[in-house]
């Protein structure tokens, strides 16, 4: 075998675009997260719901076999409520799935002091937080409004134009839906397992923030006879603004308005605690 | 792709300046302060740094990390303002990022990762293209000697490949200036011997100026050229080690057989100074003279000389002088 002294060569050829590092981070993480098998296993658990819902859809619009069936026609109708429920029970499993994969997101770095080695080069914290999220945005999206997207195209190809106008709001409210559930759920993962740093402990958490925050909110309601007890609740919170967005139930306590700036004032506040604790070096006064 | 090889690295001028010497200073610390809370933990520093590779000392607490952290940017000074390559460090601090590798004191890794990866990954944050980056962590991996390691997690290594671990991730992308903050903190004798070949290895390589931060005096006598010592955030003492070196030449310490008066007054008047104890002389050669001479008047004096040392400061020397003042 050669054996020949190996030198240190200094690199000199081309750079990648600096907005695309934070992209690094979003590979590394995400494949990171899949060497997992469990949470592979529970992924692709999350698409049997779309994949029921799909079914549904095809059989609401087969006049044929709901006859077979000596169903009516109108039995079942694909509308706004059928898209919140496949909503909520995804936003259930999306839930789960941040609750899995979250926490092992910042706190692997955190707790061996990996992050000046992120900050000693030309990456910045917020391109660091956004690299970190764009994974839970990415993972949350594909099975939250990706797949009520499709559902409604194919709706929307079985029912015709007629019914795709009329109902092309659902498509936006899939959307914002979503975006505001994966927004807080990332956000509170993040935060969380930048302060606890074990991840098992910040998983922990997070359901413990979701329901005992509602536990909480619902004692102050009890004891004070209030309603402003809700805001504690973030999933209360998250309900009210999806039926609104979906057209779908009546007074809820609190209005729209008021539970879309809580969750606005609770994402704040997961940002700041995050990029707390996202620095180099925490100086001790 | 953009390519950004030289950007911004200031390349030695030959205009006016000596040879070799770059015309931009590798650090230059014009006042500054940086304080958290109350405390001031550098205070007023001024000084400016031009050699390939500087040492920075100073007990406990001096500030040496706390200068170095700000030199990346990660602390704001509270007053003055500092260059590294003549670049501010509150203006481009990310292109002078692009220019530094850095290996902290502390642990610094991801524990689930192998090594290779977890180089590999630190290029690309640097900007290396994915395929480059694995080759060139693959090429630094072999260099520091983590080759048979290299797809070991790095949370099963042993601290001495954890510090190789960080310089291969420190000069992967090919920095202009290394930092080394405590490179040879829990390493075996054998393994810091391996740690300083490569520092030194690195320093005559002439692609990198390095600074190292470190306790071990040795360390820095054996690996830098221009030392700064820090003591309360101040600067003690900073020196050229090679000038040092040369202007101590004229320090004699002699040993001797035969003395006798006659002797040193010979020597005096040659022009040197003189101090005698017992068979112990010390002198400081007067200009013109060279130890030759000595061994001339030696001759005609029948004085025996058994030992003659050229005396120079140690860097303990400066450095207990330093901490003194």
């Amino acid at each position: 075998m050669a054996v020949y002294r190996r030198n240190y060569k200094p690199y000199s050829g081309g750079l990648t675009p600096a907005w695309s590092r934070f992209l690094v981070l979003f590979r590394y993480s995400r494949r990171n997260l899949f060497h997992s098998k469990f949470l592979t296993g529970f992924f692709v658990l999350c698409f049997f719901w779309p994949i029921g819902c799909l079914a549904w859809i095809y059989v609401a619009n087969s006049a044929s076999f709901l006859a077979k069936l000596g169903l009516p026609a109108q039995f079942v109708s694909i509308d706004n409520k059928f898209f919140l429920l496949f909503m909520s029970v995804q936003g259930v499993l999306a839930f789960l799935l941040t609750a899995f994969a979250g926490p092992g997101l910042v706190s692997p770095d955190l707790a061996n002091g990996a992050l000046p080695l992120y900050f000693c080069r030309p990456f910045s914290r917020a391109e660091y937080v956004l690299g970190k999220s764009s994974v839970l945005g990415i993972l949350l999206s594909e099975i939250t409004w990706i797949p009520g997207l499709i559902l409604f195209i194919i709706q929307a190809s079985f029912a015709g134009a007629a019914w795709t106008w009329n109902n092309l709001w659902i498509a936006g409210s899939l959307i914002v839906s979503s975006l505001i559930w994966i927004a807080i759920l990332s956000l509170l993962a993040m935060a969380l397992s930048a302060w606890v740093k074990w991840r098992v402990v910040a998983g922990a958490l997070l359901l413990a923030v979701m329901f005992f925050g509602a536990g909480f909110g619902q004692a102050i309601n009890v004891v004070l006879h209030i309603q402003e007890g809700r805001f504690f609740d973030l999933i209360y919170l998250v309900a009210t603004v999806w039926t609104n967005l979906f057209l779908v139930g009546g007074d809820r306590g609190i209005s729209a308005g008021e539970a879309w700036i809580a969750i606005l004032g609770y994402c704040s506040i997961c940002l700041w605690l995050l990029m707390r604790k996202v620095r180099a070096y925490e100086v001790v006064r | 792709m953009s390519t950004l090889t030289q950007a911004g690295v200031p390349t030695t001028s030959d205009q006016g300046s000596q040879v070799g010497v770059p015309a931009v200073p590798l650090i230059d610390l014009q006042g500054i302060t940086v304080r958290f809370g109350n405390r001031d933990i550098l205070c007023n520093l001024t000084t400016s740094l031009r050699g390939r590779a500087i040492g920075l000392l100073g007990p406990n607490g001096a500030g040496k990390s706390t200068l170095i952290n700000t030199l990346l940017g990660f602390h704001k000074p509270a007053a003055g303002s500092a260059r590294v390559f003549g670049h501010d460090i509150s203006r481009d601090i990310k292109l002078i990022r692009s220019l530094v590798g850095y290996m902290p004191e502390n642990d610094a890794f991801i524990s689930k990762m192998s090594a290779v990866s977890f180089v590999r990954m630190m290029a690309e944050l640097s900007g290396l293209p994915s395929n480059v980056a694995l080759e060139r962590a693959h090429e630094v991996l072999f260099y520091v000697g983590l080759a048979e390691a290299r797809y070991r997690k790095l949370g099963t290594y042993s601290l001495g490949m954890k510090q190789l671990a960080k310089l291969a991730q420190a000069i992967v992308h090919g920095p202009k200036l290394l930092i080394l903050d405590e490179p040879t903190n829990g390493l075996d004798p054998s393994a810091r011997q391996r740690m300083i070949r490569m520092i030194r290895e690195i320093r005559d390589g002439q692609e990198m100026r390095i600074v190292l931060c470190s306790h071990l005096l040795r360390d820095v006598e054996d690996t830098c050229d221009e030392v700064l010592i820090l003591k309360q955030g101040r600067v003690a003492h900073y020196s050229n080690l090679d000038e040092e070196r040369r202007a101590n030449k004229r320090f004699l310490e002699l040993e001797i057989y035969n003395a006798n008066g006659d002797f040193t007054a010979a020597v005096e008047k040659l022009g040197c100074e003189c101090a005698v104890t017992a068979n112990r002389m010390k002198m400081v050669l007067a200009d013109g003279i060279e130890a030759r001479d000595i061994f001339r008047v030696a001759a005609e004096q029948q004085v025996r000389i058994r030992r003659m040392n050229f005396r120079r400061d140690t860097l303990e020397d400066i450095f207990l002088k330093a901490m003194e003042s």
